[in-house]
């Protein structure tokens, strides 16, 4: 328990802000995620073929690619993309991206598609009429997704997008590589400071847990509050 | 668009799937009887049986692969026990190491697949069995099996893709496999969008054929 201690004899205080770092990479993840659904889901559910061709090949190629191979093209590839779009604009030091940022954007991309096959799903299974009554009523277009359409996706999609959660959450485990100091860099560190890898891999599988479970309690929370009239 | 770099990568990461694939064999292989052996437990009348597989189940899939792998590989080593038992021959390889943290990984998805199929095979055919005088074994055999298997064909094609990605977190403990490789050459070319491309092609490549093999088992055993 010694290990544990906060302050500078343990590392107990580290471990804590590890924790909240993942959560904040998590969120924000999850959050760059919903505005990547946000724009393929249409392009998804077009009728456009070449529209449709692009969300397909999203949702395909990064679903079907290993997340690390993803984090390694952000981790590496990152930086030298912005000094090429920086470079047109007439700046050419050199641009160091910070570990968060990229982390945050490939988790994201990769939360997105999942995010976009949950919506594309939830949309889909919406009856038909509803989309033609609010139609017919004269209902403007914004008004019906807002209104109408969007309260019984999201019905639909919560317990599928805690599955897309569960999941970011734990991909956030492989941003690690790249430094940023979460739950499993911080393990590591602690690990080979006090040689000590058991003790402190398996804490951080207890706070992984810990996190899992009470996500899972407050998206359950979530589900009764969407699902009233059900 | 470096497009020799291209050329003269694909060897040498198509040699390295080989052991990408190696992984994915094996710790489906041992995956599939840990499932088995836990999604039996899970539906055994015993509680305490009960709960075990329910708790095996919910730990490894409430944390990262990667922390599994840290566990068995660095955390298993600091036991001085193991170091001197029988079984330090297989913990002392990555490779070993990295398979059974897959397998039990998979283990884990697997059992819980395998259960929702056990689930869904209807209880007449149970009883019309039992009522033919066929014993508890072959029932369990001859009908319960097949159908599940039928019945968790889908989400099972789905684990084997999760899989197939998951088998990328070997790089970490020093495997040479696909993403490894692919790390490797980034690395050293700082060409970081040309080797996604070619490696990314490779495992894409590989999921298709995992999904129309699938689909393929799908229409022979009549999934509905």
């Amino acid at each position: 328990m010694d290990l544990l201690a906060f302050g500078n004899t343990g590392w107990g205080d580290e471990l804590f802000y590890a924790t909240l770092m993942t959560l904040a990479v998590s969120i924000t993840a999850m959050i760059i995620g919903f505005f990547f659904a946000l724009i393929f889901t249409p392009l998804k559910l077009s009728k456009n073929k070449y529209l449709n061709l692009i969300g397909n090949f999203y949702t395909t190629v990064i679903r079907g690619v290993p997340e690390l191979l993803v984090i390694y093209l952000f981790f590496f590839g990152g930086s030298g993309a912005i000094m090429f779009v920086a470079s047109m604009f007439g700046y050419f030091e050199y641009i160091e991206i910070n570990a968060f940022i990229t982390g945050s954007f490939a988790i994201g991309i990769i939360s997105g598609a999942y995010s976009t096959e949950v919506f594309r799903g939830a949309i889909q299974s919406i009856d038909k009429g509803q989309f033609e009554a609010s139609k017919v009523l004269g209902v403007k277009k914004h008004i019906q997704f807002f209104k109408i359409i969007m309260p019984q996706m999201l019905r639909l999609a919560i317990p599928n997008l805690s599955n897309v959660w569960q999941i970011t959450l734990k991909d956030t485990s492989l941003i690690s590589v790249t430094g940023l100091v979460e739950i499993m860099r911080q393990s590591y560190i602690a690990a080979g400071s006090t040689r000590d890898p058991l003790f402190f891999y398996s804490f951080a599988a207890v706070l992984y847990l810990l996190l899992t479970y009470l996500s899972m309690k407050l998206i359950n929370k979530l589900e009764v509050k969407y699902s009233r009239g059900f | 668009m470096d497009i020799d770099l291209m050329i003269t990568s694909f060897p040498k990461l198509l040699n390295a799937t080989v052991i990408t694939l190696k992984l994915l064999s094996f710790s489906l292989f041992f995956g599939l009887f840990i499932g088995l052996l836990f999604a039996i437990l899970r539906l055994s009348n015993n509680i305490v049986l009960r709960n075990i597989a329910y708790f095996y189940s919910y730990i490894f899939r409430g944390t990262p692969l990667l922390v599994q792998i840290f566990i068995i590989y660095f955390g298993l080593a600091q036991i001085e026990y193991l170091r001197t038992s029988i079984l330090w021959v297989i913990l002392k390889e990555p490779y070993w190491c990295a398979i059974i943290a897959f397998a039990l990984n998979t283990g884990a998805y697997t059992s819980e697949i395998l259960r929702s199929a056990f689930q869904t095979v209807k209880p007449g055919f149970i009883e019309a069995g039992k009522s033919l005088g066929i014993p508890n074994k072959i029932v369990f055999y001859k009908i319960k099996l097949p159908i599940a298997i039928k019945q968790s064909l889908p989400a099972y094609g789905n684990e084997i893709i999760l899989m197939l990605k998951g088998t990328s977190l070997a790089s970490t403990v020093t495997l040479m496999d696909l993403t490894g490789v692919a790390k490797y050459i980034i690395a050293t070319t700082f060409k970081p969008i040309e080797v996604f491309i070619v490696a990314g092609s490779i495992y894409l490549f590989m999921t298709f054929i995992i999904h129309n093999l699938i689909k393929f088992l799908e229409k022979k055993f009549g999934y509905q």
